[in-house]
């Protein structure tokens, strides 16, 4: 690797870097603006024009804030859970694609913070390594409120990891890779995994608002319940690294999302975009045109998918705990098995759409189910 | 009693498979919460659009000039005896000659000074003035006092200026006017 490479490199880790912040820092500022949309009001609109600088005044006031630790609580471990959050929550989109490549001289830089074989596994390892954040920051507390939260999210994050790791193995089986790259090349154009893998899409777009803590499963900090859950004694710029290590997670799992099954960088008509570009402005620069149309591609698919974490947050109740955990354990898991074994067999015989057949009698039992449901009778209007 | 013809008898019946599924009721959830999203805000932004407040709101107090220009203040304390939050004080004065087109009366207020930090805006003044000297305006707040000195509000800033009558709507109910749009400010 020679210097040219290795600054490239740096600069475009930074950047990705910084842009992971940011955009983690602009979400807090969007998710009250959507709340505030969906509920009929303007949300935050006076610092700033719209409420821009409105990211910049919650972090002032978080660092202005008189940072306590409970004299029962065990020091360093209490400071050692947000680090911890924040830290699994960044370290995951290194692995994450976010263009093809880089042309520059002769050197080809993919646009990625490191390319290894083992991407989705890696993505894996450090998200249940998040739960380590939660759990020992609930700990150190030493409050039952913040460690009956903590609990709930180790048991809510291992259980639907179980149906997170099972959904995606039917698209491993299909692309034959562990490395995100390989995925999201393999789905060029428009043959984005979303037409092959519905089931799997739903089951884990679910588990991946499990796994982010999100409404409708954020029983670990159910205010009803557990006064703040596992960050209950945490305040000042700890419970800060614990909420924005919420929305980094947000990001990273929209932009996982979108790599997995929605394509990534990929987008209907690239190749005719990309020889255009070539054809009119000479091989680099057309070609570094198009990994950058490619990216804002991408970045406009993690939005839609933050926006759509959001839509639902402030759509949907929270679950029960009982409900949850059926949730996860009785349905998502059985299903996930079922589409593997389906996906298998589409891949035995070469059906490309086999797992349609799933979804199509799913939809069939649900009609009939509702079908031969017994009517309500009709109540005789109370006078 | 019923209230509205809205309610909904709740059941425990078993749900069916596709209530199950829980995917049908939220993505009716979800069109329903994104038709809020696109939809008109009610929030009226404060400072911006000021709504209007109907004739009855009791804002800024006003000693009002008769028809003539003469103020009709007749420094009886009326007012004064029925403020309940005891704002209100004045010093007479006897009408000299020559004061005829000043004061309306043979007395009139000197002094006459309200304490808008002790003012609890009850309109009971306005209720207790014989003269209809005293009146909470419907179309104008007290101003925000940063300073002690700015709170007591004497007669320079409480009579009525000449180029600025104030007229309130009439009451009843034909000429009340109806809502305005927001993006009106009170008049």
């Amino acid at each position: 690797m020679n210097l040219t490479e290795l600054i490239i490199k740096g600069i475009l880790i930074l950047v990705l870097f910084g842009v992971t912040l940011l955009i983690a820092m602009y979400s807090t500022w969007a998710e009250r603006k959507v709340a505030g949309f969906i509920q009929i009001r303007f949300g935050p609109n006076r610092a700033g024009p719209g409420g821009i600088l409105q990211p910049l005044a919650d972090a002032g006031k978080m660092f202005f804030k008189e940072d306590f630790i409970p004299s029962q609580a065990n020091k360093w471990l209490f400071i050692l859970g947000p680090c911890l959050a924040i830290l699994t929550a960044l370290m995951s989109s290194a692995v994450i694609p976010f263009g093809e490549s880089i042309k520059y001289d002769d050197l080809v830089i993919p646009v990625q913070g490191i390319e290894i074989n083992i991407g989705i596994l890696y993505v894996f390892g450090v998200v249940s390594l998040g739960v380590y954040g939660l759990m020992v920051g609930g700990w150190a507390s030493n409050n039952k409120f913040s460690l009956l939260g903590a609990i709930r999210a180790a048991s809510q994050n291992i259980s639907y990891e179980i149906g997170f790791g099972l959904s995606i193995i039917a698209i491993l089986m299909m692309t034959g890779s562990l490395s995100i790259r390989a995925i999201v090349e393999q789905q060029h154009g428009f043959a984005w995994n979303l037409f092959n893998q519905p089931l799997g899409f739903i089951i884990f777009l679910t588990c991946a608002f499990a796994e982010c803590n999100r409404t409708p499963f954020d029983l670990p900090e159910c205010e009803t319940e557990l006064v703040g859950g596992y960050h209950t004694e945490y305040s000042s710029m700890k419970l800060g690294f614990y909420l924005f290590a919420e929305y980094i997670n947000m990001f990273v799992s929209s932009a996982i999302i979108s790599s997995l099954y929605f394509g990534g960088y990929n987008y209907p008509g690239m190749d005719w975009v990309r020889e255009t570009l070539t054809g009119s402005l000479g091989a680099a620069t057309g070609h570094n045109l198009a990994t950058l149309i490619g990216t804002l591609v991408l970045f406009g698919k993690i939005f839609f998918f933050i926006f759509f974490f959001m839509w639902v947050r402030w759509t949907l109740p929270r679950f029960r705990y009982d409900q949850l955990m059926n949730l996860g354990w009785k349905t998502f898991i059985p299903l996930s098995i079922l589409n593997v074994v389906v996906t298998g067999f589409g891949l035995l015989f070469d059906i490309k759409y086999a797992t349609w057949a799933i979804v199509v009698v799913m939809v069939i039992l649900a009609l009939v189910s509702s079908a031969r449901a017994p009517k309500p009778a009709v109540q005789p209007q109370r006078t | 009693m019923q209230l509205t013809n809205r309610s909904k008898e709740v059941s425990n019946k078993q749900m069916t498979l596709a209530e199950k599924m829980y995917l049908p009721a939220i993505a009716q959830g979800l069109a329903i919460t994104i038709k809020h999203f696109f939809g008109k805000k009610v929030t009226v932004p404060y400072p911006e659009v000021k709504r209007y407040l109907g004739p009855v709101f009791r804002g800024h107090h006003i000693l009002k000039r008769d028809e003539e220009g003469r103020e009709r203040c007749t420094a009886c304390g009326l007012c004064a005896v029925a403020c309940p939050a005891e704002a209100i004080s004045m010093v007479a004065a006897e009408r000299k000659k020559g004061e005829e087109n000043l004061y309306r009366e043979e007395k009139y207020a000197a002094v006459y000074e309200i304490n808008m930090l002790r003012c609890i805006f009850c309109g009971l003044c306005e209720e207790a003035c014989p003269k209809q000297a005293v009146y909470l305006r419907h179309d104008k707040l007290v101003p925000i006092f940063t300073e002690r000195d700015q709170v007591i509000y004497g007669k320079d800033e409480l009579v009525e200026k000449m180029n600025d009558r104030y007229i309130r709507t009439n009451p009843d109910a034909q000429a009340t006017p109806t809502e305005p749009s927001f993006s009106r400010s009170a008049t």
